[in-house]
């Protein structure tokens, strides 16, 4: 085959690309490898393939579609540890040598590493379990687009695969995780990795953003009668102003790497050094995206310690409107603030008081949060269930983190602290101390409901402690070195005073393998023991919110009859003043049909996407319209729901109630 | 469950004294030999103090009610339908407002104060800048992964390795060649970002003499960990035996030197060049130091339009050809194709582009 | 809306057994409509984009150099008129006269044509005269905003063929006026969009 066929057909992509000489990522592809062939053959012998095609990939139900965003992001919580492990293994080793990791690995995997924890493990968790929350507790049957759901998970998941493939064939961007012009550049980073970057980055938006829009006019459009705005939970008012900042600052996500990619791919002049470019609109727009980013972890996870603090305290939320009003100020000072992110670029001091003063200001209502929270438990009976223990821990871990995050906003205090590990050791102790303790909390708070038995109590003990203590093993040592002036992303050390702290920094994070360990090994149990564990009652908590006002796991239709809503803690109003599920008079109930387009136009999203990265502009194009044409197709199939029978209804239902009194 | 809330505060506290128990020996942030770092660390204590005004009480708090109003413990007051008061809701809005705007001010004063671009206001706590005493200026490029020193007033230039003289107030222009990086040395005062086509400022003085360790701060690719370099800090006489030592250097930086120094390398050990080809620094900055290229300083468009942002710069030359740029096959060429050091031998870009304009990169100053 | 007999006479009802219909496709307005504020942000970093680099033409062409106004007049007028007629479409789609509806899409689509024609012919004009993308800051901000909203424009025009398709088969049903009402917002957002750029590029621009 002559040279210039197989550039067309293959584009930049050759056999060299397959880091067949590189022992580590060998053996993490046989191993990954390995692990595939054993799933995909377990699912061909029990002939699994029908059952999750029509059950699950192809389906509309947001509870299904929330639970696959919870499964996405605990495999990508896997591989975005095992480069955090990496990463501290060879800091922890390399002083006065090389250590095990070369730059060509060393930075891909801190790229890597960030990327994949934001965008692919807590992203999936705060849209999954808002997927999967939302709709229950304003006591809806589906989201308003339900076919739009399945198909943001399935984008969100093909830019997942895009990373993974990463690792595998070519490489990953050498840039950090926001990819900083001029190095993300064509003249500074010619190969493929930003190419990866960009790609993976833009497919999965699509589905973020898309996923932000349907649950926003979810929550506008589909509440059940009665909830008012102010008798909404407090987490599906976080989702809703979590959702409101995604569509706000995805678009310019978009925009500024589309933006890059022109400069990449046609030759522009947005962020180059010469003819006109200005790397710094990079940092502002990238910034601008970004510190709204940092909110939409966070304010689900603020929603998820509402509904906790206040079940498991059997009260009422302390100070409920200054919650919402609190969670709206985070919302529109999340915009004010980006500046932060860079003092130390020299824009002048009234600037950067003006940000930093903002800044601090955000930390006036989450201060007013935590104290509400604190005001929750105040003359509460506090039930120390799993979740709860969360919430505790959440408290006072992120206050600290919230402390120094003030401290970081000082300008001057900046100067010294950017860029160092101090400023690492902060985000990891908002982000783990806030976002990752929340999704915990929340996946053993609404895992009763979503499977119908409760999680393994012993095995989250030793998850939960694991990770609360490795957290601050791992992480009181980076604040420390930030002090000594040790800077971030640093590959090898000469001072070797500074060793025994990474050394510690290592063994914290060895601590948070075992919790992650623990973790996986709770759901394994669980499951074992699931009739030990079962609840009939879909109440286990004393719930207080809609979705507990259902069996567990719910049918697919969620509520036979709508709820009508009379109070805020509209379930426990309704147990409270005797408001019985009626058992006959059952309907017929609307419902979307399953579909497999969404994996199919994600399909092909990742194709194109991946015949861009290598150039193989063939590939690339027949995505692209593949994409066109299957939509257009689509759109004639005006046959997209069906009615569950009254009959059926009553089965459910009654079989449901039945189990509940048994 | 008995010890939790109180073990998690007993972390919390060990956590807390840490800095100070280890404050005296290695932390340089916070035990620094220059006076603005100095301030810059007092700004911290001072910062976290606030802070802590709110913290501590919401720690213990926590641990508190978490323990007071476990499920088990009936004799607590239960009051499952409490959710509101006008007087606390007062409070826990007002008083980290209070805090807010305590620690608001102090930024504001703090920051206009140490502003990089502000010359220093004096030499040390208690010792006002002498009239007479002009600032020592320092020229700094970050080139790919070493850095350039060039003191413009004594004509020596060295890399890897900055003297700088006690108590005398120094004033850094910082630029870059490549990518941005940022320039830091702890002991001395805050960082400050270098960046290509653009010039930073930094002002600083160090107090103590000694030996201190600088470095990029912000990443800049394969072989970022190893741009260091060490800062002595030295009396005047030290200081003009060194510039004396660099006079005597076989080595003269100009701009064929500079082209090739620009090249990537990792690791590279002190250097010292006796001649410094007169305003090389501004060429620098502009992206034209290679020879026949003309640096244009006048704008080319009919002046600013009020209200737009101006360009940062109008550098024109040529760069590596974007991907649907390239004929098939071509791979792009670029000095850091690959991290593995095969960059090192790469060809040289050409600059045979001209200048055309800039202006100042970042206003407010 | 009635509930079941409560425990007690005066407890409220807490379900809704009463048969109750969710309009189908009633949050499809909002979410487009939410949708289209996504896209007007990405057009506003577009406009950011020109704001900041609008003037770095590094020595090369100028805006007021390179923009011919009284094209850049007749293709305004091509997409205002688009606007105009796809009105028409939708007043014929609410009296459900199907005929009416095709006819004025198909003048829409003739009109969108006309105004992506003379835009690609104002490009190919810019290229051939090496004032490209990569030309410069100016250029490259100048292509990407332009060049977005035409792409835009491409987009509605391939769902407006669509929906006519669709119109023509399937007639007036609730779908397809939901579907019509849909573009509608869209293709009178590009208008909106067009008057910023006709006004902040050309205009502004011309004038510098």
């Amino acid at each position: 085959m002559s040279d210039a066929l197989t550039q067309m057909i293959f584009g930049r992509l050759t056999l060299e690309a397959l880091p067949l000489h590189e022992p580590i990522v060998v053996g993490a592809f046989v191993g990954t490898a390995v692990i595939g062939l054993a799933l995909i053959g377990l699912v061909t012998k029990y002939r699994l393939w029908g059952y999750l095609w029509t059950e699950w990939f192809t389906t509309v139900d947001h509870k299904k579609i929330g639970i696959m965003y919870m499964i996405l992001g605990i495999v990508m919580l896997l591989r975005g540890f095992s480069d955090a492990i990496m990463m501290r293994l060879q800091q922890a080793m390399a002083f006065g040598n090389e250590g095990y990791l070369d730059a060509h690995h060393y930075d891909q995997i801190f790229t890597a590493h960030g990327v994949i924890m934001i965008f692919f493990v807590a992203m999936p968790f705060v849209t999954g379990l808002m997927n999967y929350v939302v709709p229950l507790q304003i006591g809806a049957r589906d989201v308003s687009f339900p076919f739009l759901n399945n198909f943001s998970f399935w984008m969100t998941t093909a830019g997942a695969m895009l990373i993974m493939a990463s690792l595998f064939v070519g490489e990953f961007a050498k840039t950090g995780w926001l990819a900083m012009a001029p190095l993300s550049g064509i003249d500074y980073s010619p190969d493929v990795g930003v190419d990866y970057y960009i790609w993976a980055l833009q497919i999965a938006g699509v589905g973020t953003l898309l996923s932000g829009v349907n649950l926003i006019a979810t929550i506008v459009k589909m509440r059940a009668p009665g909830m008012s705005l102010m008798k909404m939970p407090v987490f599906t008012w976080s989702a809703l102003v979590t959702n409101v900042l995604i569509v706000a600052a995805f678009p310019v996500l978009t925009a500024v790497l589309a933006f890059l990619s022109l400069d990449r791919y046609v030759g522009t002049n947005f962020f180059t050094n010469v003819l006109g470019g200005n790397p710094m609109m990079y940092v502002n727009m990238i910034w601008i995206w970004g510190h709204p980013e940092v909110y939409i972890l966070i304010l689900p996870a603020f929603g998820v310690f509402s509904e906790v603090v206040s079940t498991f305290s059997g009260k009422r939320l302390f100070g409920y409107t200054s919650m919402i009003y609190a969670l709206i100020v985070i919302c529109i000072l999340a915009y004010l603030v980006w500046l932060h992110h860079f003092f130390t670029m020299g824009s002048g001091a009234s600037v950067n008081s003006f940000f930093g003063i903002t800044t601090m200001i955000i930390s006036i209502p989450t201060g007013a949060k935590i104290f509400n929270w604190l005001f929750t438990m105040y003359k509460g009976r506090i039930r120390y269930e799993l979740p709860m223990m969360w919430a505790v821990a959440f408290m006072l871990t992120f206050t600290v983190g919230g402390m120094t995050g003030v401290l970081l906003a000082v300008p001057p205090a900046d100067f010294v602290l950017h860029n160092s590990l101090f400023l690492v050791a902060h985000f990891h102790n908002v982000i783990i101390g806030g976002v990752l303790f929340g999704m915990f909390a929340g996946i053993n708070y609404w895992w009763p409901k979503a499977f119908g038995f409760k999680l393994d109590r012993k095995w989250g003990l030793v998850s939960f402690w694991s990770w609360v203590i490795g957290f601050w093993v791992a992480f009181t040592p980076l604040y420390i070195l930030g002090l000594m002036g040790v800077t971030r992303r640093l590959r090898t050390f000469d001072d070797p005073s500074l060793q025994i702290w990474f050394v510690i920094a290592g063994i914290g994070a060895a601590i948070i393998a075992v919790g992650i360990a623990a973790f996986l090994i709770q759901i394994g149990v669980s499951i074992l023991n699931r009739d030990k564990l079962r609840d009939e009652t879909g109440d286990p908590w004393g719930g207080r919110t809609l979705e507990w006002a259902t069996s567990s796991p719910p049918p697919a239709y969620n509520f036979a009859f709508t709820p009508v809503v009379h109070d805020l803690d509209a379930w426990h109003d309704i147990k409270a003043r005797g408001g019985k599920v009626p058992a006959e008079g059952y309907l017929d109930i609307h419902m979307p049909r399953n579909t497999g387009a969404g994996v199919i136009l994600a399909g092909l999203s990742a194709a194109s996407g991946f015949g861009l990265i290598w150039h193989i502009w063939w590939l690339a194009g027949a995505g692209l319209l593949g994409v066109i044409g299957y939509a257009i197709w689509h759109s004639f199939d005006y046959d997209r729901d069906y009615h569950i029978p009254a009959s059926e209804v009553a089965a459910t239902e009654r079989a449901r109630l039945a189990l509940a009194e048994a | 469950m008995l010890n939790r809330p109180r073990a998690l505060a007993l972390r919390f506290a060990t956590f807390a004294a840490a800095p100070l128990a280890l404050g005296g020996c290695d932390m340089v942030v916070m035990n620094p030999a220059g006076d603005v770092a100095r301030q810059q660390a007092d700004l911290i204590l001072w910062s976290t103090g606030l802070m802590l005004l709110i913290i501590v009480p919401v720690i213990v708090l926590t641990a508190v009610f978490a323990w007071r109003y476990r499920a088990t413990n009936e004799e607590a007051e239960y009051k499952p339908d409490w959710d509101h008061s006008t007087g606390l809701e007062l409070i826990i809005w007002s008083a980290p407002l209070l805090i807010i705007i305590a620690l608001g001010a102090l930024t504001w004063v703090a920051t206009h104060t140490l502003d990089p671009y502000r010359p220093i206001g004096r030499i040390a706590a208690g010792k006002p800048l002498p009239a007479t005493q002009r600032p020592l200026e320092v020229q700094v490029v970050s080139l790919d992964w070493k850095w350039l020193f060039i003191y413009p007033e004594q004509g020596v230039a060295s890399v890897n390795e900055l003297v700088l003289p006690v108590d005398r107030q120094v004033r850094f222009r910082l630029s870059s060649s490549s990518v941005m990086n940022t320039f830091y040395v702890p002991a001395m005062a805050g960082m400050i970002y270098t960046m290509p086509g653009m010039e930073t400022k930094l002002h600083a003085v160090l107090n103590k003499p000694g030996d201190f360790e600088g470095m990029s701060a912000h990443y800049s690719g394969a072989g970022f960990s190893k741009m260091k370099f060490r800062t002595h800090a030295v009396d005047q006489v030290g200081f003009d035996q060194w510039i004396a030592r660099a006079k005597a250097a076989p080595a003269r930086l100009d701009a064929a030197t500079y082209l090739k120094l620009e090249q990537p390398s990792e690791d590279v050990k002190p250097m010292h060049f006796a001649r410094v080809e007169q305003g090389i620094f501004g060429r620098i900055v502009n992206l034209c130091v290679a020879p026949g290229q003309p640096c244009m300083t006048e704008s080319m468009h009919g002046g600013g339009h009020s209200g737009l942002p101006q360009p940062t710069n109008n550098i024109v030359r040529p760069r590596t050809e974007a991907a649907f740029q390239r004929a098939p096959g071509e791979d792009a060429a670029s000095p850091r194709t690959d991290a593995e050091g095969k960059g090192a031998s790469a060809p040289a870009r050409t600059g045979s582009g001209q200048r055309v304009d800039r202006e100042a990169p970042v206003k407010g100053n | 809306m009635s509930g079941t007999p409560a425990t007690t006479a005066d407890a409220p009802h807490f379900w809704e057994t009463e048969p109750h219909h969710h309009e189908a496709g009633s949050s499809t307005m909002l979410g487009f409509w939410l949708y289209l504020m996504s896209d007007c942000l990405i057009f506003a970093m577009l406009f950011a984009g020109w704001g900041v680099y609008g003037q770095s033409a590094a020595g090369g062409p100028t805006a007021p150099e390179l923009f011919d106004l009284k094209l850049v007049a007749l293709n305004t007028a091509m997409l205002l008129f688009s606007s105009i007629t796809y009105g028409f479409a939708m007043i014929a789609a609410q009296e459900q006269n199907k005929r009416g509806t095709l006819g004025w899409l198909a003048v829409t689509g003739l009109f969108g044509a006309a105004f992506l024609g003379i835009e690609l012919y104002e490009f190919a004009h810019l290229i051939h005269e090496g004032a490209g993308p990569q030309r410069s800051a100016f250029l490259s901000s100048f292509f990407a905003l332009v060049g977005t909203h035409g792409l835009h424009v491409f987009f509605g025009m391939i769902w407006l063929v669509v929906l006519m398709v669709q119109v023509a088969q399937k007639g007036l049903i609730a779908a397809n006026t939901r579907r019509l009402a849909c573009l509608s917002l869209f293709w009178h957002f590009l208008d909106v969009v067009w008057i910023g750029v006709f006004t902040f590029v050309y205009l502004l621009g011309s004038m510098q």
